[in-house]
């Protein structure tokens, strides 16, 4: 019996309450007649099949019921409708969009197999976020030799080679790897196989390619595993192809060779250039293969004393590494989500609950007629899950055009896709949402007005709209005022921040200026005769364009290369008492300065003459002066760095190297003659500067033409405006401002609705004593004082823990605001100020209505 | 309530179970499981209702004003006071009625075109 009663519970109540007694004694009849264990067993499994389904068809007719009403009353009111809809989608939108971000960022696994394992083994003793270091060939065989708490280890370094396959010559990425390291990410090569660990020893000229440029350089033509191509002019043998969603270790590697033997087997333990990447032995977790790491590093320090300084190891998940920026941005993003999602909840709320209101008599009624309060309850809940699941349907087609702009937040340090897709967990994560939308915030005031119907509410005139209904719409805009002032505050101090950062002079005048690289295959170019020679073809023939004002090679663009940091020794100084110093370097054709447009202070340019026949030159920038040399005629001077005595000849002006951010170091420039052959490409020009009137569609094939006719098989890549490159910068932080301000629009606007919204109902529902004041004598201006005082007081009530909120999420994010206080006042005043506008905003349509209330016609009413 | 003839045709044709609850209260009023009873009984056994199919049945017929409860009960020793009966309403008879005339025709469609129905 009891097990009779649990089921009739998938009926809906009102068919519980009305025939659930009765069905209960039909059972009990029915189960009188049978007797004998099989033909009762029979009648059980009957009566659940026969239950079941008849309970299904119960709640379905339901539905349909309350789809049809739903319908019919969202046709009857589309202002209600659009905008519950549009809110909802707001809010659905903007989280969902901010999770697939985050999600992919933060907690899906990277697409390697058992990723968890996957570790990067760096020197450095600050964990993964602390300053680290690359290893050096020889400190990564000493720990591949004595580490037990990994079941492989391999290594590679990132560089760029110039590919020749068929089609025009290409600059592709390439990592220099160990044989050991791709079978460590678990992911086999579609076509092919990996390279062998004889092959690694041999030092065997072959090439694993990726999926992409196996299509868009090979027209994923099968044969290619066997056939050869030209990789800096080596023939090199393609041994395999791997999957097309594939990235290690960025998303833009195109090209996997194996490091050489010479390479491989260098001793020096200061040329740190490898990256280790190891997996875990299964049991093994990250602590403990960091504990037995930094006893092998207390080791090789005994082995190897490198004086007082200290060599720890890091040992770090693969997901763990990026920047804390990146973490902050991303976070960020998904407060300011959540802002908007409750306000956009609340707004919701409200508008149900006021139409709970206006509908009340429409429910007495219904539930004077015998509805049940559960009847009603469900549906208000048919009504708010639907316009939740239409509003969830916007959201997620709203979020599916914002992922472009949002995947710009995508660090690049990670190596999966540069986009997010949405997927199954995106649109759970959406559908999840929506129903918590629709539930908790359709569903609660429905039962809360239905569980209050009293009847006396029929009694005509009956107007109380109840207290405790307006104190929580009341709560509801404080929250909403509140979620947008936090909004406001975050996306103007981020504005600021960036304005700030663009606001910075580089140095150097980055307008019109084409950049693009021509990286130097070694060792066809070992010679630097052979090198400076192709620059001044190049370059003759680029200034001879029309309308290119001043062209010149460089080693590395500001901002995007920030590297190459040496220490610096002056003559006049040689205590090495004090670490010395270290200042940037690049190597410069003559010419550079005018085309970067960096002014010279003081003596000349590089030039022509300066090759290896002279003494070394050296140009710097006033901050080295300044440094070394305060108050003195630096010109003549002499100072060792890069292991050469170098003269001073000219000063020009500093530029930010590191980006308007960081702090940039002292800038020396040395002339592209005076380098000895075959270095590293650290220390010959590829990049090529060319300042013009022309449009990029003009001089890019130009320029394309020319270094084909130098040099047939020279690819050119990175073609970007100079401007752009300084922009990259501070892209990311453009896009959050740009999402940022879009949320606080939409709140802010939201939250105006929502004052307007009460204060609207509230003249409506007090229009009798309005009429009765007015009656005795009240003026016009008090009713006016009164409405605005209401609304202002609400508007106060969100504003200040808005700001209070604001300034606590400024400090957690302060390493996001470039210097700019988290307290800063303008942004708080304009926050505030714009509050104020928005509650008049909201006030002033009421305000009119109760001002143009006829105490006649009020009191008529009553009658 | 007055029902018109549409109303009556628009209810045609009746489900198998709301044919038989009508035919089973045409006489008596009855409660739930005398109409299961009832409605086995002029079946021969053909048809057993299931309690969901009943009830369901019955939440159907008194919106669609078939059937009503009744407030007269039989002796109180025979009864179990809270069991409900239920009545056929005179709209509920010009249903049956129809629905019956509906399947009579129907049988007579089928006699013309020869078909050999035995003896009914």
């Amino acid at each position: 019996m009891r097990f009779h009663s649990l089921l009739l519970r998938l009926y809906p109540k009102s068919f519980q309450n009305e025939y659930g007694h009765e069905m209960r004694s039909v059972f009990k009849a029915g189960r009188r007649e049978v007797s004998g264990v099989l033909p009762v067993l029979l009648f059980y499994l009957e009566s659940i099949a026969e239950l079941v389904q008849s309970a299904a068809s119960a709640h379905r007719d339901i539905l349909q019921q309350d789809l049809r009403s739903s319908f019919r009353l969202f046709y009857r009111s589309p202002a209600f409708t659009i905008t519950a809809i549009v809110v909802t989608a707001l809010g659905i939108g903007a989280n969902t969009a901010a999770f697939s971000i985050v999600d992919f960022v933060f907690i899906r696994q990277l697409p390697y197999a058992d990723a968890d394992h996957i570790v990067k083994l760096m020197q450095g003793t600050g964990g993964a976020m602390g300053a680290t270091n690359q290893t050096a060939p020889a400190l990564y065989r000493d720990w591949k030799a004595t580490a037990s708490s990994f079941s492989a280890m391999g290594a590679y370094y990132g560089s760029s080679v110039n590919l020749l396959g068929k089609g025009d010559p290409q600059r592709v990425d390439r990592a220099a790897v160990t044989a050991s390291l791709l079978p460590i990410l678990g992911v086999q090569p579609a076509r092919g196989r990996f390279f062998s660990e004889t092959e690694e020893r041999t030092g065997a000229r072959e090439v694993i390619i990726s999926y992409g440029l196996w299509q868009s350089q090979f027209g994923s033509d099968e044969e290619v595993v066997g056939r050869s191509m030209l990789l800096d002019g080596n023939p090199t043998v393609v041994v395999g192809i791997m999957p097309p969603d594939f990235h290690f270790p960025s998303r833009e590697t195109a090209v996997w060779t194996l490091i050489p033997p010479e390479e491989s087997n260098d001793a020096d333990r200061t040329n740190t250039y490898w990256v280790a990447l190891g997996r875990l032995r299964t049991g093994t977790t990250v602590e403990q293969a960091n504990a037995e790491m930094n006893v092998i590093a207390g080791h090789l320090d005994e082995q190897y004393p490198k004086g007082d300084v200290k060599s720890g190891v890091v040992v770090f998940r693969l997901r763990d590494e990026f920047s804390t920026q990146s973490r902050l941005l991303l976070f960020a993003l998904s407060g300011a989500a959540v802002c908007v999602l409750l306000i956009a909840c609340a707004n919701l709320a409200n508008l149900l609950l006021a139409r709970a209101l206006t509908r009340q008599r429409e429910l007495l009624v219904r539930s004077a007629l015998g509805a049940g309060r559960e009847r009603l309850v469900r549906q208000s809940m048919t009504e708010s899950l639907l316009l939740a699941i239409f509003g969830g349907a916007f959201g997620i087609a709203l979020a599916y055009a914002a992922l472009p702009l949002l995947s710009r937040l995508v660090p690049n340090s990670l190596p999966i896709a540069q986009s997010p897709t949405i997927d199954f967990r995106v649109v759970l994560f959406a559908i999840a949402l929506t129903a918590l939308t629709g539930i908790g915030f359709g569903v609660l005031p429905a039962w809360r007005s239905a569980s209050k119907l009293d009847l006396s509410g029929l009694r005509e005139g009956a107007r109380s709209g109840g207290g405790r209904r307006e104190r929580a719409r009341s709560i509801l805009v404080v929250v909403e005022v509140m979620a947008s002032v936090v909004l406001l505050i975050s996306s103007g101090l981020l504005m600021r921040a960036l304005l700030k950062l663009q606001d910075v002079d580089p140095g150097f005048k980055a307008e019109s200026v084409l950049t693009l690289r021509t990286a130097l295959p070694l060792p066809k170019y070992d010679s630097t005769a052979l090198r400076v020679r192709f620059y001044r073809d190049v370059l003759t023939e680029i200034r001879a364009i029309p309308g290119v004002s001043s062209a010149a090679y460089i080693t590395g663009l500001p901002m995007s290369m920030t590297g190459g940091i040496w220490p610096v020794v002056p003559q006049d100084q040689p205590s090495a008492s004090v670490r010395p110093s270290g200042a940037s370097s690049r190597y410069v054709t003559p010419g550079f300065f005018a085309a970067f447009g960096i002014p010279v202070k003081l003596g000349r340019d590089i030039s022509d003459d300066d090759d290896m026949s002279k003494p070394y030159v050296a140009v710097v920038s006033e901050s080295f002066v300044k440094k070394f040399w305060p108050n003195q005629n630096p010109l003549g001077k002499n100072f060792k760095f890069l292991n050469v005595n170098r003269t001073v000849i000219g000063v020009v002006g500093d530029i930010r190297v590191r980006g308007p951010e960081r702090t940039s170091e002292p800038q020396v420039y040395q002339s592209d003659q005076q380098v000895r052959n075959a270095q590293s490409s650290f220390f010959y020009p590829k990049d090529l500067v060319i300042r013009s009137t022309l449009s990029t569609a003009t001089l890019v094939p130009a320029v394309r033409r020319i270094v084909q006719r130098i040099d047939p098989q020279q690819p050119i890549s990175n073609v970007k405006m100079l401007s752009d490159v300084v922009g990259d910068v501070t892209a990311a932080r453009a896009v959050q401002v740009r999402v940022l301000s879009a949320f606080a629009a939409i709140a802010f606007l939201l939250a105006a609705f929502g004052i307007h919204g009460l204060l609207a109902f509230s003249v409506s529902q007090r229009q009798r004593e309005i009429g009765v004041r007015l009656a005795l004598g009240a003026q016009r201006g008090e009713i006016v004082r009164m409405i605005v005082r209401r609304g202002a007081v609400l508007a106060l009530a969100g504003v200040i823990p808005g700001i209070v909120i604001a300034y606590a999420a400024g400090r957690a994010m302060q390493s996001l605001l470039a210097g700019i206080n988290p307290a800063d006042a303008r942004t708080f005043a304009a926050a505030a100020l714009l509050c104020g506008v928005m509650t008049i905003l909201g006030s002033v349509v009421p305000t009119m209505r109760a001002v143009r209330v006829d105490p006649a016609t009020a009191f008529r009413a009553e009658v | 309530m007055s029902h018109s003839s549409e109303d009556v045709d628009a209810l045609l044709p009746l489900p198998a179970a709301t044919f038989h609850i009508l035919l089973a209260v045409t006489q008596d009023d009855r409660h739930g499981y005398a109409i299961i009873q009832e409605v086995e009984k002029l079946t021969s056994g053909e048809l057993r209702l299931s309690a969901g199919t009943l009830y369901r049945s019955i939440q159907r017929m008194l919106e669609q004003g078939l059937i009503r409860e009744t407030r007269e009960r039989p002796a109180p020793e025979l009864d179990d006071e809270r069991r409900r009966y239920y009545r056929i309403t005179p709209f509920g008879a010009a249903v049956a009625r129809a629905e019956a005339r509906r399947m009579l025709d129907l049988v007579r469609i089928a006699r013309a075109q020869g078909l050999n129905l035995g003896k009914i």
